[in-house]
Order: structure tokens, then sequence, then C-alpha cells
């Protein structure tokens, strides 16, 4: 695999799992789902 | 009208239940398919600038726009819209949002059902030994694909009993889980599926990289990390190229569920100032991770591997889930192929039944709302719609019917559906009140230049969507547009495509014989199965119109109310 491919990978895949995981955690220590 | 206590038990429940929506097979197959046909990663660039200036702004109206008509009582597309202006045509328009969910659902179903009987198939090892051609050929059985025709027109009937008895099992397990309702039912399915679904897909993505190089005779390309290479190597070429970024925008349409009404009629169930930003962002991004991720990981890399690319390039299709996959799988030996083989079905199985569930959900709160359906009833009405709208894409397959339904409910109602909620909302309804819909409640700051966004780029996205699909000229390449504007001065005609819009209603460059010695055709099954779906249109229509009688007069009576 390309070092150019693999940067774009990593930078695309790596954006989308970060952006993913900050708004679940911010789902769940929400105070608004109380229940 | 009836009282509707249906609602959901958890936020994480309806972020899930969105997500799975959202989640379907085309994330693991319509995805990479079309980053190879639109160069690999010259594909992915104009994905992602489609997902923010269409797909976001267009969840946060569908979320907006289902809590508003859930507000005030209304959980069906046509009635929501309605409540949004006081002219009556917006009702009809919101028929579609309830027509596109039963026209897919019907061939949708019978995919699902694939991918169960699959999930089995892998689990007693009935792909074990055998060679790509056989595996083809277990597909093409089981769906009944024959080479005899029946008559001199051509048509053939397929009566594939395996099929038919796995899709009926199917449709039950769908009506079983919407009879349960939304808390009870729906639910309880996303939040166990989807985190299923999760670990079948990292696992293959695992055994996709770990593959590398498999040495296959006579095949310089046959390496895994090839595949991978091709999807992600960047190509700035790419952003000049209008059909690349019109095949992108098309593949953030389909994986959002958008333009579809089933994310306005779970939202629907949202409680008044309740959060719908943060809450539309979770499962978007959930989405899109399902899809860039994994979704990327599995198929192209795996089948890259073992064929090559030259082979994927080629022959890179729906049906290599069902026609190549198994045979790859072999290649890990029994046990693997078996495991492997559960997680590839199982996980198309779960993302195929949390989106058929979700498109079961317009219909259940349409006949709950306006005729006082119970579930029971709502679900086993929509069962045996189901069943006969999706028989002529069984029984004629090869005829076509299924693609049919798929580009007339799955493509272009879904295209009509957006374009006329966009300006229901940022023009009719008014983009100010709009945007006071979106950030009520909102857990999140969500960033001013989405309301022009939202009024003015969105809609031009979407309808320059929809007009190149209606005239699109021959393959529809930039120097095709031009020729077919020089066509236009200098002959006063336009070339159309035969998969445009127009080029499909007047069955451009076909020849149109519906019989052949007293025998139907091919083109009589298409044909036949496009007045089925006009039916059912206009069947909804009068359901709509009775209903919305039925409110009148209930209005004159309890002006009050």
């Amino acid at each position: 695999m390309s070092t150019d491919a693999l940067t774009f990978m990593i930078a695309v895949q790596g954006t989308v799992t970060i952006v993913t995981a900050y708004f679940f955690i911010k789902v769940l220590y929400s105070k608004k789902d109380k229940k | 009208m009836a009282k509707v206590k249906e609602g959901w038990g958890s936020r994480i429940g309806l972020i899930l239940a969105m997500a799975g929506n959202a989640v379907g097979l085309g994330n693991f197959l319509r995805f990479p398919i079309q980053a190879v046909q639109n160069g690999g990663g010259a594909f992915i660039i104009p994905y992602l600038v489609s997902f923010l200036l269409m797909g976001i702004p267009l969840l946060w109206v569908e979320w907006a726009i289902g809590r508003y008509g859930g507000v005030r009582g209304n959980h069906s597309s046509p009635f929501i819209m309605d409540s949004m202006s006081k002219q009556r045509l917006w009702k009809y328009i919101g028929v579609f949002g309830i027509f596109t969910n039963l026209g897919i659902l019907s061939y949708y179903t019978y995919i699902e059902s694939w991918t169960l009987s699959y999930t089995f198939n892998s689990v007693l090892q009935t792909f074990n030994g055998l060679s790509s051609s056989e595996v083809s050929q277990v597909f093409n059985d089981y769906v009944g694909i024959s080479s005899t025709s029946s008559g001199a027109g051509g048509l053939i009937i397929n009566f594939p009993l395996l099929a038919i008895v796995a899709f009926v099992v199917t449709l039950t397990i769908n009506v079983y889980v919407l009879s349960k309702g939304l808390s009870g039912g729906i639910e309880k399915v996303a939040k166990i599926a989807m985190p299923l679904l999760l670990i079948f897909g990292v696992f293959l993505a695992i055994m996709a990289f770990s593959i590398g190089d498999t040495g296959e005779p006579g095949c310089t390309t046959c390496n895994s990390m090839v595949g991978f290479n091709f999807l992600w190597k960047p190509n700035y070429d790419s952003l000049g190229n209008p059909k690349v970024w019109l095949a992108a925008a098309g593949q953030i349409f389909f994986t959002l569920s958008v333009g579809m009404g089933t994310i306005l009629c779970y939202a629907a169930y949202v409680k008044k100032h309740e959060d719908i930003a943060l809450n539309a962002m979770t499962a978007g991004w959930m989405n899109g991770f399902v899809e860039i991720v994994l979704g990327a990981s599995i198929v192209i890399p795996i089948a890259v591997g073992y064929m090559g690319l030259d082979w994927v390039k080629e022959n890179a299709g729906f049906m290599m889930a069902f026609k190549t996959m198994p045979y790859l799988f072999g290649k890990w030996g029994p046990v693997l192929a078996s495991l492997a083989g559960v997680a590839w079905f199982g996980l198309l199985f779960i993302a195929g039944i949390t989106s058929s569930l979700a498109m079961g959900t317009p219909w259940m709160g349409f006949v709950k709302d306006e005729f006082n359906w119970s579930r029971k009833k709502g679900a086993y009405t929509l069962g045996l719609l189901i069943l006969v709208l999706a028989l002529p894409t069984i029984l004629f397959f090869q005829a076509g019917v299924f693609d049919e339904y798929d580009y007339w409910t799955g493509t272009v109602a879904l295209v009509i559906f957006a374009v006329s909620e966009i300006i229901l909302f940022g023009w009719v309804f008014g983009i100010d009140k709009g945007w006071n819909e979106i950030t009520d409640g909102a857990d999140i700051k969500i960033p001013k230049i989405y309301k022009p966004i939202i009024k003015w780029v969105t809609p031009l996205f979407l309808i320059i969507i929809l007009i190149t699909s209606l005239i699109k000229p021959l393959n529809g390449e930039i120097a095709d547009w031009q020729t077919a504007v020089n066509q236009l001065f200098m002959h006063g005609s336009w070339p159309f495509a035969s998969d445009s819009i127009i080029g499909q209603i007047f069955h451009v460059n076909q020849e149109v014989i519906w019989f052949k010695e007293g025998a139907p055709t091919v083109m009589f099954a298409k044909d036949m199965s496009r007045l089925l779906l006009l039916l059912t249109i206009v069947g909804l229509s009068y359901m709509v119109h009775i209903a919305s009688n039925k409110r009148k007069l209930s209005q004159s009576k309890n002006p009050i109310s």
C-alpha cells in the first residue's frame, strides 16, 4: 500500500471514527438522557 | 384521531434505531462498488463534501420536520407535511413517504431473506469445496434463474420454492417485531443488532487486512493491500468530474436513508424540546463509520486479494455478495469459511432488518393515527401488502421486475420526496422557523453557516441531481452533455440515456412489444410492475383523502380540539 493511500485512509477513517465517538460519548454523558 | 401512546424507551435506543435505519446493505455493497466504479480514491473527496453539504442538512431537516409533526399528533409523512403548510397539496406529496417504503420493502425483504438463508447455509458449510462457478450457480438455482423461457415472448417465470419460504419467514419476523411497537420491538432489536453488526464488521475487516498477498497463481495483483490502495489513493483530478460528484451525492442520499420518510416517522416520536441536533449527528456519523471504516474494508479488499484488481474492476456488483464471497471465504479453510460466512451474511441480515423495520413504521404510524388500527392490525396488513407487492419481484426476477421496483421506488421517488421536503422546510415553512425547530433543545451548537446551506445549497444540490437524472444524455459524461446541447440547438432533439428518468418512462432505445405470438414479453412484465406501483400510489392517496375528510369531520364536531 502506497504512503499517500495509507495517509489518506488513516486521515479519513481516523476523523470519522473520532467524530462518531465524540458524538456518541456526548450523548452518553448528556444530562438530558434521564431514562 | 387515535391517541398515540407509542414512543421511544431511551435516547440510546432511538439513536441505535436511527443508525440501524441508515446502516443497510448499501453500506457494505453499494458504497465500495460505487467507489470502484468511480475511480477508487477519486470517489472519497466528493463523497465527504456531499455528506457535509447535503447529508447533514437533510438529516437535521428530516428530524426537525418529524418532531414538529409528532408534537402535533402526526406520525406519518402526509399529515406531518400537512401540518407545516396550509396548502392541501403537501399531504399528497407526503404520500411518497409511505409509498417509497412499501415499494422498497417489497424487494428489500427479498434480499434480506437471501442473507438469512445464506447465513444458515454458511453454518451448514454448503459452499465448502465448491468452485467459483458452482457457488455462482447455487445463487442462480436459489432465486430460480432458468435458461429456458416459457413462451415466444421470452418471459420466464421463476418459482424458487425455498427462496419463497425464506422470504415468508423473513417477512413474518419483520411483522412480528413491528407488532411489538417502537420500544418493545424495534428498539430492542436495534440494541442487540447494532453492536453485533459492529463485531461482525470488525472481524471481517481484520481478516481483509490480514490476508495480504494470497499468491494466487498467475495473478500479480492478488493482494488485499492492492484493494486498499486502489480505494484510498487520493486522486484530485476527480474533483472536476461531474459524473463522480453525482455518484458520490447519490451514495450519500441512499446511505443516510434520507428522502424516504422513515426518519420523519421515527423523529415524530421525539418529545417537544428534546434534542434532535446531536441525535441526528450521532446516528448519521455512526452510519458514516460503518460505511467508510467497515464497508470499505471488507468486500473489495478480500475480492482483490483472491481475484485481482482487474477482475474486481470488471465484475464489481451487488451480486458479488452472494455469487463470489462464499467462494472467497472457502479459501480460508472450512471452519474459518463457515465463521466468515456467518459474520458476512449475518452482518448483511442485521443491516437489512434494522432498515426494513424502519420502512414498516410509516405505514404503522399512518394507519394508527388516521384509522385507529392496533399495532397488530397495522403490522398484519403491512405484511399482506408487502407479500402482494413482492411476489412479482420474486416470480419475475429474471425479467427485471426487481430492478424496476428498485429504480422507481429506491431511486426516483427518493429524490422527488427529498426535493419536496427541503423546499417545504426552507421556503414554504420558512428557514427562520425551520432553524428554530432544528436548534430547539439542541445539545450541540450548530454552525450558523448551515442556515444558508439548508436554504440554498442543499436544494440546489438536490435539484441538480433530479434534473440530471431526468434528462441524462448518453452516458452522462461531460462530453455527452456537450453533444446533447449541440444536438438540441442543431436538431431540436435531446439524446436521452435509456437509464434517465425520461428515457425509462418512454423506453428510449428499447423495443416496446407486450406480446409476441400471443405470449407476454419481458417488457409486458416490467410495464405491469410499473402499473402496480402506480396503483399503490393512487390507493395510498385515496386513503389520505379519506383520512383528511375524517379529520375535517372530527374538527367540525369538536372545533376546540
